[in-house]
C-alpha cells in the first residue's frame, strides 16, 4: 500500500534516470541480522575485486513502529528499493511475539514479489548423496496456503483459506516457461495436487497449461506432488523446471536445496513486477555471528543470479567460476561444509581466483 | 525326499497354527464377554477359526498385487477368507456401491486393500474422490507408514526406519472448495481440536506400543498460525502426558530437507493430512519407492492395510511387472494384526530371504523378474 502510495507521489523520471545516468547500477543492500553483515561484507569484496560496476545503497530493514502502531520495514529500505528496482539481502529474523510481521513476508508484499526462484544444482566439492541434481523450483509466492486468511469458526475449529487466482497462477506458469526459455531448459513440470484439491489446484493447473501452448519448445509435464517428492528422492535428474503454487514450493524448494547439501548453498530470487530482490535463504544463525565463521557461498550465488538478471553475464561468469573452482578445491571450506576455514579465507581464496 | 519332508513338515506347521487361530479366538470370544470396547477390535471369526477379509484390488496394478497376495494365502494356507469388492472411481458402472464395501469393512474389521485412481475431474463434478468418501465413511483416521529400509535393496541411505502417522479425514482434503468470482478459488482447510488430539493421542499411544523413543510433530504453525497452531498445540499438550516420549516439533519445509539429507534422526512421525502425504512418498523413496512400502488406515473400529506410498503405477497395468513387495508386507501385517502371528512372520521371513538372496528382484529394484516371478520366490521360501 505505502508503495503505491510512494509511487504516486514520486515523480517517475527520477528513478530511471538515476539508475541508467552513468554505466554503475545501484543496488539496494540489506545486510540482514546475525551472520548477514559477514556475508555480505564478503560478497561486496569479491564484487569489488571483479570490478563489477555496482554502487551499493545499503539500508537497513530492522522493525520500526509505523503510524498504525504495527511493526514494520522502515520507509528508507522502501523507497530505495523502489529506485533501484533491484535488491540484495542477507538474512533477516522476525522477531517472535505478537504485533511483528514477518519482515520476509512484508518485503514480498511491498514490493509484488511474485514468483520465487531457486536453482539447486549440485556443487563439485561438496559430498552429498545425490550427484545429480539440476533443479529449478519455481513457486508462486503472493497467494495459496500462505494468503494468511485464517479464522476460528467455532471453539477447536479452524479453516484456512488456501487462495488460487487465475491472474496469480498464469503469472508465475508465464514466468517459469520465460525462464526455461532464458536459460535454455528443456522441461516444465507442473507440480499439482489437482485429483485432491479439484478446483483450485485444478485452476493452477489449467492456467500452466494454457502457457504451455504458448511456449511448444519447451515441453511440459504434469506431475503430482507426492509423486514427485517421490521420484525426486530416487532419480532428481528427470526433473528439470518445477513450477507450483505456494506450499507445495516452499516444500519442494527446501527439499532441493537438501539435495545438494543445505540452504547454505542454494541461492534464490523473488521476481516480481516492480523489481527483484535475491536473497540468501538460510537462518541468521545468530550462535556463530561475527565469529568469521559463516558460509556466504548462498548469498553469493544469489548476487550471481543478481547480475544475470542485470545481464551482467560476464562478471557472473567469471565470479561463478571462481567460487566453483574454490568449492570443487577444497581448501579452504568454511565449517558446516567441513572444513577449518574462516569466512574471510574463503573470500580471499575466492578473489584469488578470479584472474 | 527332501521334498516330501518339506511338505510334511509344512503340513505340520500349518496344523499347529489353525489350532492356535482356533485358540486366540476363543479367547476372544471370552473377551467379548467382559471388554466390550476392546471386542470392537477382534476381527471377525467364524466358528472353524476362519477369518474373513474385505478385498479391495482398487486400480492400476491393485489386482495383481493382490492377486500375488491371494497366491501366497493359498500356499501357507492361511486361515483367511477373502470377501472381495470391486471399488474403483475411474470405472464408476462397475464399481460397487459404497455402502457395500462400507458394510463389508466394518463388519469385517479388516480390510486389504489396493490403490484407488484418483482422477483430476470426477465425471459428477463432484469434490470428494471415493478414497475420501471411504476413509470418512469409515472414519479411518490414523494412516500409519512405517518406513523402513529392507535388506539388499540399494538405495542412497541406509538404516532408515521412521513411522509417519498421518491424520487423514481433514485438512487440506477435505474437498471445501469454491469459486468465488471467475478465476479466484478458495479452498477451505479445515483443522479441529478434536480431530488434532485423536491424532496426537494415538502417536504417543502408538509410540508407545512399538516400544519408539521420539515423536516429532510436523507442522507449518509459522505461517497458518491458526490452523497448524491448533495441532501443534495439541500435540504439545498430548506430549506432557507421556513424559518417557520425547517431543519435538519440525517445520514441514525444514522436514522434507532433514529428511533427505539426514532420515535417521526421525523416529515416530505425526503430521495434518497433507504434509502426511509429502512426507509418506519422500520417505518411501529413500528405502525403494512405492514398490517395497507398507501401510495401513485405522479407525477405532477398523483397519485398512494398503500400500504406504499409494500410487496405481499405470504405466504397468497388465505388464507383470509390479513389485509385490509392498502388498505382501500389508498382508503379513494385516495377520499379525488378527493375531496370526505365526504366519505373519513366515511371510515376512520369506519375503526378506527372497530379498537378501537378491536373484529375484522386480525391476524397481535393479532386476528383470517379473510379478509372478517374485510371488512364486517368495512362496518357495515358505517355511
Amino acid at each position: 500500500m505505502a508503495a503505491r502510495i510512494i509511487r504516486k507521489i514520486v515523480p517517475t523520471g527520477r528513478a530511471g534516470a538515476a539508475q541508467y545516468s552513468t554505466g554503475v547500477r545501484k543496488v539496494t543492500l540489506i545486510p540482514g541480522h546475525g551472520i548477514g553483515p559477514e556475508i555480505t561484507v564478503a560478497v561486496q569484496k569479491i564484487f569489488e575485486a571483479a570490478k563489477v560496476p555496482i554502487e551499493w545503497d545499503e539500508v537497513d530493514v530492522t522493525a520500526v513502529r509505523g503510524p498504525d502502531g504495527k511493526f514494520g520495514i522502515p520507509q528508507k529500505a522502501i523507497d530505495s528499493v523502489n529506485a533501484n528496482k533491484i535488491g540484495l539481502k542477507g538474512p533477516l529474523m522476525t522477531p517472535v511475539g505478537k504485533g511483528y510481521r514477518s519482515l520476509n513476508l512484508a518485503l514480498r508484499k511491498e514490493f509484488d514479489l511474485y514468483a520465487n526462484v531457486r536453482p539447486c544444482k549440485s556443487l563439485e566439492g561438496v559430498k552429498t548423496l545425490y550427484d545429480n541434481v539440476d533443479v529449478v523450483t519455481i513457486r508462486e509466492n503472493t497467494e495459496g496456503e500462505y494468503s494468511g486468511i485464517e479464522h476460528e469458526i467455532v471453539d477447536g475449529v479452524v479453516q484456512s483459506i488456501k487462495l488460487i487466482t487465475e491472474e496469480a497462477s498464469s503469472r508465475v506458469a508465464e514466468f517459469a516457461f520465460q525462464f526455461a526459455r532464458d536459460n535454455k531448459r528443456k522441461k516444465v513440470t507442473a507440480v499439482h495436487k489437482a485429483n485432491i484439491m479439484r478446483m483450485s489446484d485444478g485452476l493452477f493447473l489449467r492456467c500452466c497449461r494454457q502457457l504451455a501452448n504458448k511456449y511448444p519448445n519447451i515441453k511440459f509435464e504434469e506431475r503430482y506432488l507426492d509423486t514427485v517428492c517421490l521420484n525426486m528422492v530416487q532419480d532428481p535428474s528427470k526433473f528439470d523446471v518445477l513450477v507450483m503454487p505456494n506450499l507445495y514450493g516452499d516444500i519442494m524448494s527446501d527439499m532441493c536445496s537438501g539435495l545438494i547439501g543445505g540452504l547454505g548453498l542454494t541461492p534464490s530470487g523473488n521476481i516480481g513486477k516492480n523489481g527483484a530482490l535475491f536473497e540468501s535463504v538460510h537462518g541468521t544463525a545468530p550462535d556463530i555471528a561475527g565469529k568469521d565463521m559463516a558460509n556466504p557461498t548462498a548469498l553469493l550465488l544469489s548476487s550471481i543470479m543478481m547480475l544475470r538478471h542485470l545481464e551482467m553475464h560476464e562478471h557472473a561468469d567469471r565470479i561463478q567460476n571462481a567460487c566453483y573452482q574454490v568449492l570443487k578445491e577444497g581448501k579452504s571450506l568454511t565449517g558446516d561444509l567441513g572444513g577449518t576455514g574462516k569466512c574471510s579465507e574463503y573470500t580471499n581464496a575466492i578473489i584469488s581466483k578470479l584472474n | 525326499m527332501s521334498l516330501i519332508n518339506r511338505t510334511l513338515f509344512r503340513t505340520l506347521v500349518q496344523g499347529t497354527q489353525h489350532v492356535k487361530a482356533l485358540h486366540t479366538s476363543s479367547v476372544n470370544a471370552e473377551k467379548n464377554v467382559c471388554y466390550a470396547p476392546i471386542s470392537a477390535m477382534q476381527p471377525n471369526a467364524n466358528k472353524e477359526g476362519r477369518i474373513k477379509c474385505t478385498l479391495i484390488p482398487g486400480d492400476g496394478v491393485g489386482p495383481e498385487l493382490v492377486y500375488a497376495v491371494q497366491e501366497v494365502f493359498k500356499a501357507a494356507n492361511i486361515p483367511v477368507d477373502f470377501e472381495s469388492f470391486f471399488f474403483s472411481e475411474v470405472n464408476p458402472t462397475l464399481s460397487a456401491p459404497l455402502e457395500d464395501v462400507v458394510n463389508s469393512v466394518a463388519k469385517n474389521k479388516i480390510c486389504i486393500k489396493g490403490i484407488l485412481a484418483t482422477p483430476d475431474f470426477s465425471h459428477t463434478g463432484e469434490l470428494q474422490t471415493l478414497n475420501m468418501k471411504l476413509r470418512n465413511a469409515l472414519d479411518l483416521y490414523a494412516n500409519v507408514v512405517h518406513v523402513k529400509s529392507l535388506p539388499n535393496v540399494k538405495c542412497r541411505h541406509h538404516d532408515v526406519d521412521c513411522i509417519i502417522i498421518r491424520e487423514q479425514t481433514e485438512g487440506e482434503y477435505s474437498a471445501l472448495e469454491h469459486e468465488s468470482v471467475p478465476g479466484v478459488v478458495e479452498c477451505l482447510k479445515i483443522i479441529t481440536a478434536a480431530k488434532s488430539e485423536r491424532i496426537a493421542k494415538f502417536a504417543f499411544d502408538y509410540a508407545v506400543k512399538m516400544g519408539r523413543k521420539k515423536v516429532t510433530a510436523v507442522h507449518k504453525a509459522n505461517i497458518m498460525k491458526l490452523g497448524d497452531g491448533l495441532f501443534l498445540r495439541s500435540c504439545e499438550q498430548m506430549a506432557k502426558l507421556y513424559p518417557r516420549i520425547e517431543f519435538e516439533k519440525m517445520i514441514v519445509d525444514n522436514c522434507t530437507m532433514q529428511m533427505v539429507s539426514n532420515p535417521n534422526q526421525f523416529d515416530v512421525m505425526v503430521t495434518p493430512n497433507l504434509y502426511g502425504n509429502i512426507v509418506d512418498n519422500l520417505a518411501s523413496g529413500l528405502v525403494g519407492g512405492a514398490g517395497v512400502v507398507a501401510g495401513a488406515s485405522y479407525s477405532a473400529e477398523c483397519a485398512v492395510f494398503e500400500q504406504g506410498a499409494r500410487h496405481i503405477f499405470s504405466g504397468a497395468v497388465g505388464k507383470n511387472i509390479a513389485n509385490p513387495t509392498a502388498m505382501l508386507l500389508c498382508s503379513a501385517n494385516l495377520l499379525a494384526h488378527v493375531n496370526l502371528h505365526n504366519y505373519s512372520k513366515m511371510i515376512k521371513n520369506a519375503i526378506n530371504k527372497v530379498l537378501k538372496d537378491g536373484k529375484v528382484r522386480t525391476k524397481d529394484l535393479g532386476g528383470q523378474s517379473t510379478t509372478k516371478d517374485f510371488t512364486f520366490a517368495v512362496i518357495h521360501s515358505l517355511a
